[in-house]
């Protein structure tokens, strides 16, 4: 690998007494796709927040796009794009003149502004709507034009804080085939989330929890480093019932509730099937369905979050 | 510098798609400038007057009459019974009683010293006080007469009495009218309100919407953004002192008799200290809510009351008349009135004038860095 797109060694904030971010290092390659995840308040808009200048570190360093992010903030911001899950266009101005205005803001000539403004219209979807208001617009246009504006002068690095909220899921798939274009044509992507459906498309996806990173890789080798177990899928009628007797014994390593389902981790399948089955007809609770499911990373965070900061002590980066 | 351009295009598109907006910042000035310049009116005149005639002889008529000639006071009710006057005053029908005793007639023809009652509603302080000052004069006039009558009919005609008789001239405002006092205040005011209050929500506003974010993480500079952001209320504050004089001229034939680009020189200075304050209460307020209680309470308010505005600043007491020397509008009232009314010019107006710019240097440079700093 080349020099990394994002490099972060020890980097902290503190709000008074209030550890945000703890000494936290990680890189990020060039043209990735790098997942920042953890739960509301464990640190990953602060830490976005201060690489793309918007929040001074308490300590350590970091760098963006080859330009430290203390001493040269206006390299950095030159060379990033930034979009924030409120949408922070102009709502008063059309289409066309928020990407104008942006464009103007990073110095894109004439000649140049015009083929991006085209650019964006079309990738946006938003043809003939150029001179519609932006507050007229719905979520999943408005979401695509705000990236749209934040990448208008082709940035080396998009951060995105949190771009899904709040968005309709079919946008929201278009949004992330979008981002694998941008990542396609070299740009790297550093993007939060706490749908952790999305992290899947990440390339390399780091978890942070309390201010501190306590796991990281690609998703399969997440998977494969932390969940060994087999994981059985149940289907089956009192399901909180069901859990609260299948967490009282000795062979369940772990069970949780995922929506109407259980997951159930046991040490071996055959013999974690039988069990499970004649445990819950001796209780009166039918099972509808088994199946071994291939762990997501639902599965993994919930295991990595319960276990607390320990858990991981994965090496990242 | 394109990138202030850019700041200063999209300030002026959001603001005219505003009505609301365009209402406040067009219409507004002109609509106060009109109520106040005629409701601002402090001009003692037609003092509503019950008269209590307990003589009714020729001589208490002329009285009445010298009142009634003088323009300040109309008559608008008579009684006979001194218990009736508290009704009048009482419920407001008169602010102003004249009694005038018995014998005051057969008093006066024989020579003797005699007496006038006046009662005046003192809850309007300045109306009565005026009142009172027209009051004795008509009085002491009309004694004058009757010693001068008197003394001639005695030593015989051809007998000349020594009088003094000032020859009073007044300058700046000759006949005295409060709107020609009013007027520049008025659009010292409005200048200062309007400005302050524009750039304090504008900036609060990007702040609240979230896209002052997006703002910072561009590469563009921060006394890019302020220049952007203050150049329009700028000209939008030189557009209404325009609509203002061309009011007052016209409308009201106040116009100001000093220079016009002196006027608008000067208003430029003050505009400094008016948008420093208004950045400053954006950088300590995070909603637009915010903004607009800080800005008038702590702005609006103190330089209302404290500049001269309403209030003479000599019968201040000392603290307060220190505190005065704070104000930014102070000094400006100094010079709109000077050149509104006395004519004056740079000669007479530039210790106001560096004043002014000291404080708009010093209030601009602490909130573009507080601003600076705010925003990383």
């Amino acid at each position: 690998m080349s020099e990394p797109a994002i490099s972060v060694h020890n980097l902290t904030k503190k709000f008074h007494d209030f550890v945000a971010v703890n000494k936290v290092s990680f890189e990020v390659g060039k043209g990735e796709i790098f997942g920042f995840l953890g739960a509301n308040g464990a640190g990953k808009s602060t830490t976005i927040r201060m690489l793309c200048g918007l929040l001074s570190s308490t300590s350590g360093t970091a760098t963006v796009a080859g330009y430290d992010i203390n001493e040269q903030p206006e390299k950095v911001k030159a060379n990033i794009g930034y979009m924030s899950q409120k949408f922070s266009l102009y709502d008063d101005l059309t289409v066309r003149e928020n990407i104008r205005f942006f464009g103007g803001i990073y110095g894109l000539r004439r000649a140049e502004l015009k083929e991006r403004l085209d650019w964006v219209v079309e990738m946006a979807g938003l043809k003939g709507r150029e001179d519609s208001l932006a507050v007229e617009l719905a979520g999943g246009w408005k979401q695509r034009l705000a990236l749209g504006c934040a990448i208008l002068h082709r940035p080396k690095i998009v951060f995105l804080d949190e771009p899904t909220g709040g968005v309709d899921p079919v946008s929201r798939r278009n949004f992330w085939e979008l981002i694998n274009k941008l990542s396609e044509q070299g740009t790297t992507v550093f993007v939060t989330t706490h749908y952790l459906d999305e992290a899947e498309y990440a390339n390399r996806i780091m978890l942070i929890q309390a201010g501190e990173i306590i796991a990281g890789g690609s998703p399969k080798e997440l998977k494969e480093t932390h969940i060994k177990n087999p994981i059985l899928e149940v289907e089956c009628d009192k399901v909180v019932m069901a859990m609260e007797i299948l967490q009282r014994q000795d062979w369940v390593i772990e069970t949780t509730i995922f929506g109407t389902y259980l997951h159930t981790s046991v040490a071996d399948e055959s013999e974690g099937r039988e069990r499970i089955r004649q445990t819950l007809a001796e209780n009166n609770i039918s099972v509808k369905r088994m199946d071994r499911i291939v762990p997501s990373l639902e599965d993994v965070f919930i295991y990595l979050i319960e276990k607390g900061p320990q858990a991981g002590k994965a090496q990242v980066g | 510098m394109r990138a202030i351009l850019q700041i200063i295009r999209k300030e002026f598109l959001q603001t005219g798609r505003d009505r609301k907006m365009i209402f406040i910042i067009f219409v507004a000035p002109v609509f106060q400038l009109l109520i106040l310049g005629y409701a601002a009116n402090l001009d003692v005149r037609n003092i509503r007057t019950v008269v209590c005639d307990l003589d009714r002889t020729p001589e208490s008529r002329a009285l009445v009459n010298e009142f009634t000639n003088s323009g300040y006071f109309v008559v608008t009710n008579y009684t006979d019974k001194i218990s009736e006057l508290d009704y009048y005053l009482d419920y407001g029908k008169d602010s102003f009683a004249l009694v005038i005793p018995r014998e005051f007639g057969r008093k006066i023809i024989s020579g003797r010293t005699t007496q006038l009652q006046i009662i005046v509603d003192g809850s309007e302080s300045a109306f009565a006080t005026s009142g009172l000052q027209y009051a004795s004069i008509i009085a002491l006039r009309y004694s004058q007469n009757i010693a001068v009558k008197t003394f001639t009919r005695l030593a015989g005609s051809g007998v000349s009495i020594p009088r003094l008789s000032p020859q009073i001239r007044i300058w700046y405002n000759p006949e005295l009218r409060s709107r020609n006092f009013m007027i520049p205040g008025v659009l010292a005011l409005l200048l200062m309100i309007m400005t302050t209050m524009l750039t304090s929500l504008a900036v609060v506003k990007e702040k609240e919407v979230g896209t002052m974010e997006q703002l910072i993480v561009t590469p563009m500079r921060s006394y890019e953004l302020i220049i952007g952001k203050l150049a329009p209320f700028s000209i939008i504050g030189m557009i209404d002192v325009t609509l203002v004089l061309l009011v007052a001229s016209f409308w009201f034939q106040v116009p100001p008799k000093g220079s016009v680009p002196l006027l608008f020189l000067l208003c430029l200075i003050f505009l400094m200290t008016t948008l420093g304050l208004g950045l400053l209460v954006s950088t300590l307020s995070k909603t637009q809510q915010q903004a607009m209680m800080s800005s008038q309470f702590f702005v609006m308010m103190p330089m209302i009351y404290l500049s001269g505005f309403v209030f003479p600043i000599e019968n201040m007491p000392r603290i307060i008349q220190y505190v005065t020397f704070l104000l930014p509008l102070r000094y400006f009232m100094v010079i709109i009135r000077g050149l509104f009314m006395k004519g004056v010019g740079w000669h007479e107006l530039w210790p106001q004038a560096a004043m002014l710019l000291i404080f708009g240097t010093v209030i601009l440079w602490i909130s573009i860095v507080r601003f600076s700093k705010k925003v990383g």
